[in-house]
């Protein structure tokens, strides 16, 4: 008796959940993304995962896919965890003719898992703007990316910015910098290069580590309030965001003196504070906002049609806007390779050919209806981490809106170059890898 | 019918002794290993490998040691994970500082290390007992991983403090790295794991196996009749350590190749050992197989008959199956408190009677 309800329940939720139907017919672009839609950074990970999700199917509504391939778009639940991440990873790889053309894993953890394994099987990593910063090195790297910029641009970038509200870099000596980061590899990347950038600037770097998943930070802001830094900068990631920013509100840490890095820069993470929140800072390098040509094509061709992923009022938000940047850069990827390799059933290592001959420039961005969104990029052989570029954006609390606070910045080349030859170096010693030659 | 030992009889103490006493538990248990060994590498791919077999293997080693310590010793402890840091991080060191080092004599060096750093944490189980005893095995899961995070020594000042296991070889194969095959790896966890079982089964069935039931049964009864509790408890720390080292070492250089302290090895990694040995069975060798198989196997079957098979949304399966899960272990505990292992004795009691049950 029960049983039959038990099957009853799961017949009817089988029918009430949208089917992926798949005709394996024709050649597909198979694309797996690595979500999270559970799990303590689920309130991060579900706005990427919808705009990575919609513009693919909104490619596949509106052109009928790549070049006239459809894609094939899958998504494996991973809850942040590394773990379930490599069985996503095994289970994805081989699907279909195509194989798995890129990999966006949105977590350090799960990156650092497939780089080695992604390059041994000829698949592509694009790890936008996270994971290893020295995967930068596309000679010691070949199949991993990191462009626009890196967690050492963004470190670099924000003292920048510092430097330049105080009244020039030398005006940098003996301030206090203080740096609450989430106690893993993601919030670890920025250390060495502030490090660095403390030596050189003679400003006086704090650290204080959040453990994961960073719910409790009362000690943390009660060292803030003692120390009394001058700046704040956060690495912080899901829930971690959100109490920082009520903490910092909570001790009157005034706010246009916290800057986030760009994964601690969305709607989620400041509304909580409400109104204490006006001010905030955070990395950027592209708009927030659904005001361009590609939302109103996702708009009428995925959510009209009761296909998105999410809710229709969370488009444009800033890690929705995230996730459609991300696929809008693997999609012409994937172009460039079909262009380059002449061919439309192309594999894993021919949209690694596409992302290093990437050229996604200003006329390009206004063609794909997203003019002014983000700043162009342009990826060679050498170097997989693009331009570099950095801006701040503003949370408004009243319009509840971020606005760019400042123009893209170019980082300090000299100390993130070095850093990025050293460690990339280390690694290419540790596994054996000799760096190839480009040309 | 099949399964009886009528006409079976044993003519020296020699037999009397044996392991697997009845012909045909020699048979099945000789089966499985011939399948394991000789048949699944030639169907191994790397899913196979990665997500299922190298990943059950791992915790059974990992579940044997805790085993020998909360299931025959009776010591409950919650510091698996810390312990399996320890394993991970000393194999580590050891095979970057010395790269020309054996592979296998690094990961045994790994499960020595553990052992010593299990007896250190063990010292307070001469005084304190049960909860109190979990409690401060608990201190032992954070502090390590405290350690392994905050002291750039142990992860070479890698810059993000995520250590990378670098390619090894064993006989000519590569084990570790990218470049590995599933199924060099496969087979090298399965060596690894049947001769732990093979040792763990005969010390739990010899003299110290004896003194560390005799402690967990009453620990004062077994002082009278002679038994050192300060020698039986450090030894089961000892060993159940030395196994929670190498399956640690084997989790992070063959499994995951890569790892960091605070994900890898958090208190999670702890309780779900735990469940392991609870859901297999208590003070059972079998069990930790049953166990480990069970903790591993059914989320991933959950997900793939909901995900691939009634194409839930990758959500909404998750959560289903976190639900799914969580009834399952409830409703087994209820029908057999003492795990899979007793569930399969039960099932080995009706075979012998089948098809005239009285």
């Amino acid at each position: 008796m029960r049983l039959k309800l038990l099957t009853k329940v799961l017949a009817v939720a089988a029918i009430a959940f949208p089917l992926t139907t798949a005709v394996a017919d024709a050649y597909e672009l198979v694309i797996p993304a690595t979500v999270y839609r559970t799990g303590p950074y689920a309130p991060n990970g579900i706005p990427f995962a919808n705009g990575y999700g919609d513009y693919y199917r909104m490619l596949n509504e509106r052109d009928g896919g790549i070049e006239g391939v459809k894609i094939k778009y899958l998504e494996c639940e991973t809850a942040y965890n590394t773990k379930q991440g490599v069985e996503c990873y095994e289970n994805t790889k081989g699907e279909g003719p195509s194989g798995a053309l890129a990999y966006q894993p949105l977590s350090t953890g799960i990156t650092y898992q497939l780089i080695p394994k992604a390059s041994a099987d000829k698949i592509p990593v694009f790890s936008m703007g996270y994971g290893r910063t020295s995967a930068a090195n596309g000679k010691v790297f070949p199949y991993i990316f990191n462009f626009p910029a890196t967690y050492w641009d963004q470190a670099s970038v924000f003292v920048k910015y510092i430097g330049e509200k105080e009244g020039g870099m030398d005006k940098l000596k003996g301030k206090k910098i203080a740096l609450v980061y989430h106690n893993s590899a993601y919030g670890k990347e920025p250390i060495r290069t502030l490090e660095e950038l403390s030596k050189k600037h003679g400003f006086d770097l704090q650290l204080l580590a959040v453990d994961h998943p960073g719910q409790e930070q009362k000690a943390t802001w009660l060292q803030v309030r003692r120390k009394k830094p001058d700046w704040v900068m956060m690495w912080g990631w899901g829930v971690m965001n959100q109490v920082a920013i009520k903490e910092a509100a909570s001790i009157r840490f005034p706010m246009d003196r916290f800057i986030g890095v760009w994964w601690s820069g969305s709607e989620n993470d400041v509304l909580p504070a409400g109104e204490a929140a006006h001010g905030y800072l955070s990395g950027a390098f592209h708009a927030a906002g659904d005001n361009f040509r590609a939302h109103d094509d996702i708009k009428r061709h995925v959510y009209d049609k009761g296909n998105g992923g999410g809710d229709r009022d969370r488009i444009g938000e800033v890690l929705y806007n995230r996730g459609l940047v991300a696929a809008m850069w693997t999609a012409e990827a994937i172009r460039t390779a079909m262009r380059i390799h002449n061919t439309k059933e192309v594999t894993g290592e021919h949209v690694r050919d596409g992302f290093e001959a990437l050229n996604v420039d200003a006329k390009r961005l206004a063609v794909l209806g997203l003019e002014g969104f983000t700043y162009p990029v342009k990826i060679t052989c050498e170097n997989h981490q693009g331009p570099g570029k950095v801006a701040l954006q503003q949370w408004d609390a009243k319009e509840k809106k971020w606005n760019f606070a400042s123009d893209f910045y170019t980082p300090d080349a000299d100390v993130v170059g070095k850093l990025i030859a050293e460690d990339s170096a280390n690694y290419a010693a540790e596994n054996n890898i000799t760096p190839r030659t480009c040309n | 019918m099949f399964y009886r030992e009528a006409g079976q009889f044993k003519t020296s103490y020699r037999a009397d002794q044996g392991i697997l006493t009845i012909v045909q538990d020699r048979f099945v248990i000789g089966a499985f290993a011939f399948v394991a060994f000789c048949v699944v590498p030639f169907f191994i791919n790397d899913y196979w490998a990665n997500a299922i077999l190298i990943h059950v293997l791992v915790y059974v080693l990992a579940a044997l040691g805790l085993n020998i310590l909360t299931g025959y010793c009776g010591q409950v402890s919650l510091g698996t994970g810390g312990f399996m840091a320890v394993g991970a991080y000393a194999s580590y060191k050891l095979i970057t500082a010395f790269p020309e080092m054996n592979f296998i004599v690094a990961i045994l060096m790994s499960g020595g290390i553990t052992a010593a750093v299990g007896v250190v944490f063990g010292l307070p189980s001469l005084r304190i007992k049960g909860f109190y005893l979990a409690v401060a095995t608990l201190a032992a899961q954070f502090f390590l991983v405290w350690v392994f995070n905050k002291f750039g020594w142990f992860f070479n000042y890698s810059p993000t403090g995520m250590i990378v296991s670098p390619p090894r070889e064993v006989f000519g194969f590569l084990v570790t790295g990218p470049q590995a095959s599933p199924e060099a790896r496969y087979l090298f966890c399965l060596s690894f794991v049947v001769v732990f079982a093979l040792a763990a089964k005969n010390i739990v069935r010899g003299r110290v196996g004896r003194s560390w039931m005799a402690i967990r049964d009453m620990d004062i009864a077994a002082e009278l009749i002679g038994i050192r509790p300060l020698e039986a408890k450090l030894t089961a720390f000892a060993v159940s350590s030395f196994y929670i080292g190498v399956a640690g070492a084997l989790y992070f250089n063959v499994w995951l190749g890569s790892a960091e302290p605070t994900e890898a090895f958090d208190i999670n990694q702890s309780f779900f050992v735990l469940f392991i040995i609870i859901i297999g069975g208590l003070g059972s060798i079998l069990g930790s197989f049953l166990g480990a198989a069970f903790m591993v196997l059914v989320p991933i079957t959950l997900k793939t008959v909901m995900v691939d098979g009634f194409g839930f949304a990758v959500g909404a399966a998750k959560h289903a199956e976190v639900m799914l899960l969580g009834t399952l272990i409830i409703l087994f505990l209820i029908v057999e408190p003492h795990g899979l292992a007793r569930l399969w004795q039960i099932l080995k009691e009706k075979l012998r009677r089948w098809p005239f049950p009285y």
